[in-house]
Order: C-alpha cells, then sequence, then structure tokens
C-alpha cells in the first residue's frame, strides 16, 4: 500500500485530489502491486488478496494512513508480525530488511506477514480507525510498535529510528493524543544525542561522558515544548514522564547541573503509572546520584533479591557502576563481568570492556 | 459476519459461590445476554455443565472409544458460549468483553466458517 502513498504524493499536487481517493488508492495499490509482482511474486501475492476485500467506504486520505497504522497494529495480531507489517506497509522496507534489524530469518518473517494476513481477512479486522471508546487500548498498542521500531534502530539502524520518528510525528498529527505527542517528544529527546552516544570505533559513551556540545538543540527544544504541551493536556501517561525524564537531563548544561531530585520525582509517578523492574532499577540509579551511591546499591540489591531483572545485563552494569563509584574494586570487576556475559549490543559489551580494562582486567572475551 | 465466543472460567468458582453470589452470576448473565439480543448481536448461547458431566468421543480404526473427562485438562475450563453477530473483530470483541466471564476468565473469540450456499 505505502506504494500506492508514494504515487498519490507523487501525483495528487499535479492532477488534484481525485473524487474517490480510496478506490483510486487501491487500484493504485494493485497497479503497483503488479509492477512489484516481476520482483517478488509470492510475497505481493497476500497483498492484492487484502486489499481487494477492503470494504468501499466514504474516505479521506489522511485517515487512510491512519487507518493502515491501525490495521497493522491491532493486537488481535501476533506482535512480531504487527512490528513486521508496519515496517513493511507503512515505512517500506523489504521482508529482508525487516528480518536483518529484527535478527530473524526471512521465511520465518514472511511466514509470521502471511499469517496474521490471512488472519485480518478470516477474522475479518476491519481497516478503521477505532471508535472513541476503543482508542486508549488501541493507541497503546500502536505506540507500542512505534517505540520498539526506534528501539531496535537505536544500536542497529539509525534510518529504523529515523522512521520511528517519522511515524511518532505523524501518529502526533493526526491523532494529538497526549501519550503520541509524549512518545514522540521521547523519541526527539533521545535521537537529538545520537551524535554524542558512540565513538568512532563504535563504544558506547554513558551519558555523563557526552560532549554535550554535539546534542541537537533545535531537536531538544522541539522535544521539550511537545513534553509541556501534553502534560497541558492533564492526561499523564508513561511515555509522557519517560519524555520528561530525558528532557530534564537534556536541558542540564553539565552532568552535574542535573536535577537528580525532578528526576527521581518523575520516576516515582512513573512506578505508579506504569510500575516494571525495569523502571525501578533507574529510578534507584537516579536515587544513587541524589543521595550516594550505597542508596542506590540497596535498592538494586532488593530487586535482585526478588529474582527480578538477573538476566537484565543493564542491572548488572548499574551495579558495577556503583560499586566502581564506592572504591570497592573487586565486586565492580565481578559486577561488570556479569553484565559483559549477558550483553548482546557491541557497543555495550566495548564500554564494559573499557571499564573492566580500567579496573586492570586484561581483555578477557 | 458470526462469531463464536468460548467463555473459559474456573468451574470451582461456581462450586465455592454461594447463593447470592450465583443469584448475582445469573443475573449478570441474563442483562448481558438481554442486552446483546436487544442490539442485534445475539445468535444464540447457553451455559455447560461442569468438565466432570464431560464424556470425550473418538474413533479410530473404525473403533468407538470412549474415555471420561474433557479432551484437555485445563486451569479454567469451556463453560459456556454465545454465538453472535458481529460487523467485523472489532465488534466482536467489544461484545465478547461485556460476558461477565471475561472479568475472572477468558474468553475465546473464534469467526465462523461460512460456506457458500450450493
Amino acid at each position: 500500500m505505502q506504494d500506492a502513498f508514494a504515487a498519490a504524493v507523487e501525483r495528487w499536487p499535479v492532477e488534484g485530489t481525485p473524487t474517490n481517493p480510496r478506490s483510486w488508492l487501491i487500484s493504485t495499490g494493485r497497479f503497483k502491486a503488479i509492477d512489484r509482482l516481476r520482483k517478488t511474486r509470492r510475497e505481493v501475492d497476500a497483498d492484492v488478496e487484502v486489499i481487494a476485500e477492503l470494504p468501499e467506504e466514504p474516505y479521506d486520505l489522511v485517515d487512510d494512513r491512519l487507518r493502515l497504522i491501525f490495521t497493522c497494529c491491532h493486537p488481535a495480531l501476533n506482535p512480531d508480525a504487527q512490528v513486521a507489517m508496519t515496517l513493511r506497509e507503512i515505512c517500506g522496507l523489504t521482508t529482508e530488511e525487516v528480518a536483518a534489524a529484527f535478527l530473524t530469518n526471512p521465511p520465518t518473517l514472511a511466514q509470521r506477514i502471511v499469517r496474521a494476513k490471512a488472519k485480518i481477512r478470516d477474522a475479518r479486522i476491519p481497516y478503521e480507525v477505532p471508535e472513541q471508546r476503543d482508542l486508549p487500548e488501541r493507541l497503546a498498542s500502536v505506540l507500542h510498535v512505534v517505540y520498539l521500531v526506534f528501539n531496535q534502530g537505536y544500536f542497529r539502524r539509525a534510518d529504523l529510528a529515523l522512521e520511528a520518528i517519522r511515524l511518532g510525528r505523524l501518529l502526533a498529527e493526526l491523532l494529538p493524543e497526549p501519550e503520541a505527542i509524549g512518545l514522540l517528544a521521547l523519541m526527539l529527546l533521545h535521537d537529538a544525542r545520537r551524535q554524542s552516544r558512540t565513538t568512532t570505533t563504535g563504544e558506547l559513551i554513558p551519558l555523563e561522558e557526552q560532549d554535550r556540545s554535539l546534542w541537537n538543540r533545535e531537536q531538544i527544544q522541539e522535544g521539550v515544548s511537545l513534553v509541556e504541551r501534553a502534560f497541558g493536556l492533564r492526561q499523564i501517561g508513561p511515555f509522557q514522564l519517560q519524555a520528561a525524564i530525558a528532557a530534564v537531563h537534556a536541558e542540564a548544561a553539565t552532568p552535574a547541573d542535573t536535577d537528580w531530585t525532578e528526576i527521581v520525582g518523575l520516576y516515582d509517578v512513573l512506578m505508579r503509572a506504569d510500575p516494571s523492574p525495569v523502571i525501578e532499577l533507574n529510578r534507584a540509579a537516579a536515587v544513587a546520584m541524589r543521595d550516594g551511591p550505597e542508596h542506590g546499591l540497596k535498592l538494586i540489591d532488593e530487586i535482585l533479591a526478588r529474582k527480578e531483572l538477573t538476566e537484565y545485563h543493564l542491572a548488572h552494569a548499574a551495579r558495577a557502576d556503583l560499586f566502581r563509584r564506592l572504591g570497592t574494586k573487586p565486586e565492580a570487576i565481578a559486577a561488570y563481568q556479569q553484565a559483559l556475559a549477558l550483553a548482546v549490543e557491541e557497543p555495550e559489551r566495548r564500554l564494559l570492556q573499557r571499564r573492566l580494562r580500567e579496573l586492570g582486567v586484561q581483555a578477557t572475551t | 459476519m458470526r462469531y463464536l465466543c468460548l467463555i473459559y472460567e474456573d468451574e470451582k468458582w461456581w462450586d465455592k459461590a454461594t447463593q447470592s453470589d450465583l443469584q448475582q452470576g445469573m443475573a449478570e448473565y441474563n442483562g448481558f445476554t438481554e442486552s446483546i439480543k436487544k442490539a442485534g448481536n445475539y445468535i444464540g448461547g447457553e451455559a455447560l455443565q461442569p468438565t466432570k458431566s464431560a464424556t470425550s468421543v473418538r474413533v479410530r480404526n473404525g473403533k468407538l472409544s470412549t474415555t471420561d473427562g474433557p479432551y484437555v485438562e485445563t486451569k479454567e475450563q469451556l463453560g459456556g458460549y454465545y454465538l453472535i453477530k458481529a460487523k467485523d473483530l472489532n465488534e466482536a470483541v467489544q461484545v465478547a468483553s461485556r460476558i461477565p466471564g471475561a472479568k475472572h476468565g477468558t474468553v475465546e473469540v473464534r469467526p465462523v466458517m461460512e460456506f457458500d450456499q450450493p
């Protein structure tokens, strides 16, 4: 379908809006599909089938992008298929590209997409923007998919992060719900630090060591004002709170200027809105900055004692950082080694290896 | 389009229920049934007796085998169903979400296979 959108954008300024954009779009979709059929025969068959079965309804183009997003991200579909279809149908990635980004093999992914499309048809998942009463749940599911795409782009593919921002922008424009605005703000604020986040050799640079002159000020400004706008709508949610935390970091001129009291306060609210062990871990790290490493350590050890996050590399890395700041070297080394054994992403592994070298441990893995 | 809503609930709940629990449970189901009849979604629906009354039947190589109990033992059991009419899955999910059992059990929504009339 997104081929048809591209064609629409190219042609409408010249030809004017067609009288019945919906059927025009669908027939363009078919036409383009036939073009693509020469290249990737099997994949497109399913497209044509689904497109052919979309009901005729009154329609406008803006709405159609939203409908496509809500259909791809329908919670009745397999979660992996939701992400994959969003990237394929809306962002225009190939199945191979999606598979590479998510470390799965293309046939498995293609299979999931085919199954999801069959379910859209057989269970009659409607091609529509949900009604107001269903909107909170359905929007949450869409925002979740967009954020997943963004996070996947964080280390592996910068263009995926940009796609996610583009989608987030579209959602926030077409459906200015507080959480949609909050997610866009969050992504802009994280992405504003892209240039300063890794060394030229691909090692992760922690926040407090980043060169803040490399941060994209314009983007931070946009993120901050979006947070303010969302908060003004008085329906606070997890994305808005995370964005607000990112905004406090982004607005600090130096690490020492960071308002840790404000950040801990925001984590307190976040823990009430959307409690999870990961949020609790981040809160513990903020408490360590506000009250001292030993206070943060106590909180992290409480989480681990409950057998939560024991396999999560960042829990061990955070612990290690706090031991390092306390100057207790053997504990710091042990915790960094645990973190390294669990970490998968190369930039994070390199940072952990550097920390171990700094503590006098020879490179092992 | 027709959808079958299969209601899975912990049937032990009904065993343990007091008289007033039972009355309230029945009233909720009756109210729900009335509401979907009025809205035009209702086609049919029944409550089932507990799985201890179930019998599983198989025929293998022409030989009948009958066993006591449900097809699979599960933590929540199929306790009833509604057959509904809905314009799409979203409407079906809306209806299913109002089935009283959805509050503590699980409702599985299955589209009915429609065959072309000869």
